[in-house]
């Protein structure tokens, strides 16, 4: 354009380039994860305990890895010798007699951190044993719910009408049974069930009480998911956004799939994280109870449990599972209430 | 052309009742559509008013059989569509803008999967490159441009975000467009800008509209024919400027006679026709005609009978005793 003596006029050519791209470029495209993330690095709360989940769950995945000693090796017996009882009730960071001779030879010996147990078995392997298997059941028995939950609800949800009736009934029927009373009769009956079906199969290793734990999960805890899904896309599936996927010819699983579950995903992600800790704490009591893992697999509430055998003298052998179980259940539900602070979009003005 | 004035839709005595629950078996019906006969010339834009709650949007919905209609016949080139397969077919020629742009683009899509998404389920591209074309191609007719692909509707203005509804009605090649209130959540500035994009597509496409809308000047703007709807029932139709200059149904005539007039010497000169009463219930619609219990001129006959729809000069249709 040709340059007039006295204009005011802007002159294109006086910006460097990064300028004249910046002013032409519209923000970078955000999305709704990107800002929730963006506001969940900013509560320090959640930051924290997720920080001290993966702490958590990265020691139970790899400490056993490494570590000298097992979770079910009892120290004292080794083949063909004399059973050494000095092993037995170590208090921590105490060693057993073969372990003192052969230090004063010169070796390392990695040392009992929280003692051994009364069968002489490393306690502290025990425990990080014990977070493994709770946090994986936590886990594990979540994703059951979720998977459950979802379907049923959103199933529910969309298609409506008698389907609808005939499921939310089934819903309320779980739903009005005491579940304490539930749970320890599922898990008692199908151990028994599930103790004989299992032998010599590859699910042995992992116990029939784990599996049982799934099923009660599975059973018993996906119906205030599917309410709570149900009642998201009820609500969802009145915007017209659904009503134009209809009037383009989309069918009912592709609106489910791709418009409203995507839609209630906050809701999903939430009460997932907030599922784990409750599937946690229904796992320990359980196997404080007796009904949960088979011994000698560790998990955090059986080890309370046996350690409640000799509590006035071993009290730190109760107090280390419950400081562990009560750590991983805050941590989680703390992060759960910074992830739905971020992620609902009601609460964000 | 022969072609421009053959029915392009025709809809015959097309019921639609929704059963309301009173207590708890039983249910009534509510006479949203009831009983409504028209047709839509191939090319042309019929503009179809009334009040709110009168039935405009459930006779949209109801032509494009997103509600399954009560009875009566849809009949689209020639071809009443009744069948699954049927309905298939018509989905990729008949297609629908909607009334809020807000809530009518799915906020976690972005604006290439909402205008794609008709492409999608008809599968009507080969590969991705295609699709990626057809979509900045569809984005070019509403005026958008190809950076904004990527993004979410939630960045867009209102304006933006009806092309965006725009563009995906237009995805699928389609001939008739059931436009529900495309612009009555626009300001009046952006209103003039999408009603001028509609009338160029049309042009362009060799489109034929059902333009519904409660905004009588925006109506008269773009339609070339008119149907007015009370209480689910048609009670006039006839050519745009027409029903504009002799309007026939007294309620029409009150209707019309609410449209502002820019002239203040006019405006004032212009008796407004206020109808006492209330729009009543479609769950008790009255008998006869409904709109007797408002009309200036109801007689007994009105009480006993509904008015049909009869040709009172050629090509304006309307339904009332005594005309």
């Amino acid at each position: 354009m040709e340059k007039k003596p006295f204009s005011m006029q802007v002159d294109m050519e006086d910006f460097i380039p990064e300028e004249k791209a910046y002013m032409v470029n519209m923000r970078p495209a955000s999305t709704f994860f990107k800002d929730g993330i963006r506001r969940l690095k900013k509560n320090k709360v959640a930051v924290v305990s997720f920080f001290i989940i993966v702490v958590i769950t990265l020691a139970a995945i790899f400490i056993p890895m490494f570590w000298p000693y097992s979770y079910d090796q009892m120290l004292g017996m080794v083949p063909g010798q004399p059973v050494d009882n000095s092993f037995l009730n170590l208090a921590p960071f105490e060693y057993g007699k073969s372990e003192i001779a052969r230090m004063e030879a010169g070796e390392t010996i990695v040392p009992h951190i929280f003692g051994t147990d009364n069968q002489g078995r490393d306690y502290f392997i025990r425990v990080i044993y014990g977070t493994r298997i709770s946090l994986a059941v936590g886990f594990f028995a979540s994703i059951i719910v979720l998977i459950i939950g979802l379907t049923v609800g959103s199933v529910s949800g969309y298609v409506g009408g008698k389907v609808d009736l005939v499921i939310m009934r089934i819903v309320d029927m779980i739903y009005s049974l005491p579940d304490m009373l539930m749970v320890i009769l599922l898990a008692s009956v199908l151990k028994q069930v599930l103790e004989t079906s299992l032998e010599g199969t590859a699910l042995e290793k992992i116990g029939s009480n784990i599996i049982s734990l799934f099923i009660v999960f599975g059973v018993l805890y996906w119906v205030s998911m599917a309410r709570l899904i149900r009642g998201q896309i009820l609500s969802l599936k009145q915007q017209e956004y659904v009503l134009a996927a209809k009037a383009a010819g989309a069918k009912g699983g592709r609106i489910i799939l791709k418009h409203l579950i995507p839609n209630c995903f906050s809701v999903i992600i939430i009460s997932t994280a907030l599922q784990i800790p409750s599937a946690i704490f229904t796992e320990s009591y359980l196997s404080f109870l007796g009904l949960g893992v088979n011994a000698p697999m560790p998990s955090l509430g059986s080890l309370a449990s046996e350690a409640l055998n000799g509590v006035t003298s071993y009290p730190y052998r109760l107090i280390i599972p419950a400081i562990v179980i009560s750590l991983i259940v805050l941590s989680l539900n703390l992060f759960g209430d910074g992830l739905r602070d971020a992620f609902d979009p009601k609460l964000n003005v | 052309m022969s072609e421009h004035t053959e029915d392009l839709v025709e809809i015959r005595h097309l019921k639609q009742y929704f059963p309301v629950s009173m207590g708890f078996f039983k249910t009534k019906p509510l006479k949203a559509v009831d009983d409504v006969s028209f047709n839509i010339r191939r090319g042309e834009t019929l503009g179809l008013v009334g009040e709110s709650g009168c039935g405009k949007t459930t006779v949209g919905r109801t032509i494009l059989n997103l509600y399954k209609p009560t009875s009566g016949d849809i009949i689209y080139d020639g071809k009443p569509i009744k069948s699954k397969n049927d309905i298939r077919e018509f989905r990729k020629k008949a297609t629908m803008v909607f009334q809020d742009p807000y809530s009518s683009l799915n906020p976690r899509m972005t604006v290439s999967d909402i205008i794609g998404e008709p492409l999608d389920i008809h599968k009507l591209y080969g590969n991705a490159q295609e699709r990626r074309e057809r979509i900045l191609e569809l984005m070019g007719y509403v005026g958008l441009n190809s950076e904004h692909a990527s993004r979410y509707a939630h960045e867009f203005s209102g304006g933006q975000r009806q092309r965006i509804g725009i563009a995906r009605s237009l995805a699928v090649n389609p001939e008739f467009i059931v436009c529900d209130e495309p612009v009555s959540a626009l300001d009046v500035s952006i209103q003039a800008q999408v009603i001028n994009m509609f009338d160029e597509l049309q042009e362009k496409l060799g489109l034929t509209y059902l333009f519904i809308a409660h905004d009588l000047l925006v109506v008269r703007h773009i339609s070339d024919r008119i149907a007015v709807m009370y209480l689910g029932k048609m009670v006039e139709l006839a050519d745009a400027k027409e029903i504009y200059d002799h309007p026939q149904h007294p309620y029409s005539i009150s209707l019309l006679s609410a449209v502002p007039v820019p002239d203040p010497k006019e405006a004032r000169a212009n008796k407004r026709i206020v109808l006492s009463g209330d729009i009543p219930s479609p769950l008790n619609a009255p008998s006869g005609c409904p709109f007797r219990t408002r009309c200036p001129h109801a007689q007994k006959q009105c009480a006993e009978t509904m008015p049909e729809l009869k040709e009172i000069s050629p090509g304006h249709f309307a339904a009332c005793h005594i005309l």
